[in-house]
């Protein structure tokens, strides 16, 4: 059971976050408004979650300008991939443990 | 308790892959829709074809006039236009109903997705028009469009997959049929579409 809880990731633990990961396993990238519609969250929300999940080094943030107007991509990195796909796995477990 | 969390987790992943990757709002009535039209519109080409006095038949099969054949492309983009209507108010309505938006990331790929086959059949069909290759006509519409199904299918509800597959063998079976290819035409894009449309609504709508 111990090892189990140790593959819950504590940077996925939270709705937005887990939301964020989600959509960016099953797209190849998300822009901001994409995700903001989808997830239903509010800009500053969206930001300091992918931002928090920038820094844990799961997703990448490419910022370029589409015509005149800013464009903020999220892309998932192979090592969140990885780290998600465990986290799955962990609650998966967890739930048939029960 | 902790457990609900978890399953409450898991719910929301799926939910948001689902969400984020396939146009869901595609509603089967629009299928079923479009399936009637296609049938309104063979029996018309029908009654065209075979009950029109300027129509005669000569040695090589039926010369069709060039009235009925400016009246059968008024008849074919008629379908085509009241089904994608159809479609579109029909999925706005049931998007509205899930509280979702129609114009997202995952409908304009199924959108995309859908018009590159089909455009790519359509424009080689008026090629053959213009050179006046018409008996493939019938399999060829059949053909691109299933693999257009197939193509989109990716990006929407899984049973358009069938449908597309469906379509596309009764497209490749009308090729050794060609003086049956309005009968061919009324089954793939009529009777095929009710029944999909049917079962995606029993399945998907009905809630």
């Amino acid at each position: 059971m111990k090892n189990i809880i140790q593959n819950i990731n504590k940077a996925f633990d939270h709705r937005i976050r887990l939301g964020i990961m989600s959509v960016l396993m099953v797209n190849e990238s998300a822009d901001f408004s994409t995700l903001k519609e989808l997830l239903g969250v509010t800009d500053g929300n969206l930001a300091s979650h992918a931002k928090a999940l920038e820094s844990e080094n799961y997703i990448t943030v490419e910022k370029q300008f589409i015509g005149k107007k800013p464009n903020t991509r999220y892309i998932a990195t192979k090592e969140g991939r990885i780290a998600f796909k465990n986290h799955i796995d962990a609650l998966e477990k967890l739930i048939s443990k029960s | 308790m902790e457990n609900k969390k978890y399953l409450q987790d898991i719910t929301e992943i799926k939910n948001m892959m689902n969400k984020s990757s396939q146009c869901l709002s595609l509603s089967g009535l629009s299928g079923v829709l479009a399936g009637i039209y296609a049938l309104i519109g063979a029996w018309l080409a029908y009654k065209t074809i075979y009950f029109d006095n300027s129509t005669s038949e000569g040695y090589s099969g039926l010369i069709i006039s060039e009235n009925s054949v400016n009246k059968l492309l008024l008849i074919a983009i008629s379908v085509l236009l009241a089904s994608i209507v159809t479609g579109i108010i029909l999925s706005i309505k049931k998007a509205k109903k899930q509280n979702e938006t129609v114009w997202n990331t995952a409908s304009k790929r199924l959108i995309i997705n859908f018009a590159i086959p089909l455009a790519t059949g359509g424009f080689f069909i008026l090629f053959l028009i213009e050179k006046e290759y018409l008996d493939l006509i019938v399999p060829l519409t059949l053909i691109f469009y299933g693999l257009a199904c197939i193509n989109a299918s990716k990006y929407t509800l899984r049973d358009v997959r069938y449908l597309g597959i469906t379509i596309v063998v009764i497209g490749l079976l009308s090729t050794w049929f060609i003086n049956y290819g309005l009968l061919f035409w009324a089954l793939g894009f009529g009777v095929c579409h009710i029944l999909y449309g049917f079962m995606m609504y029993m399945k998907y709508d009905r809630k």
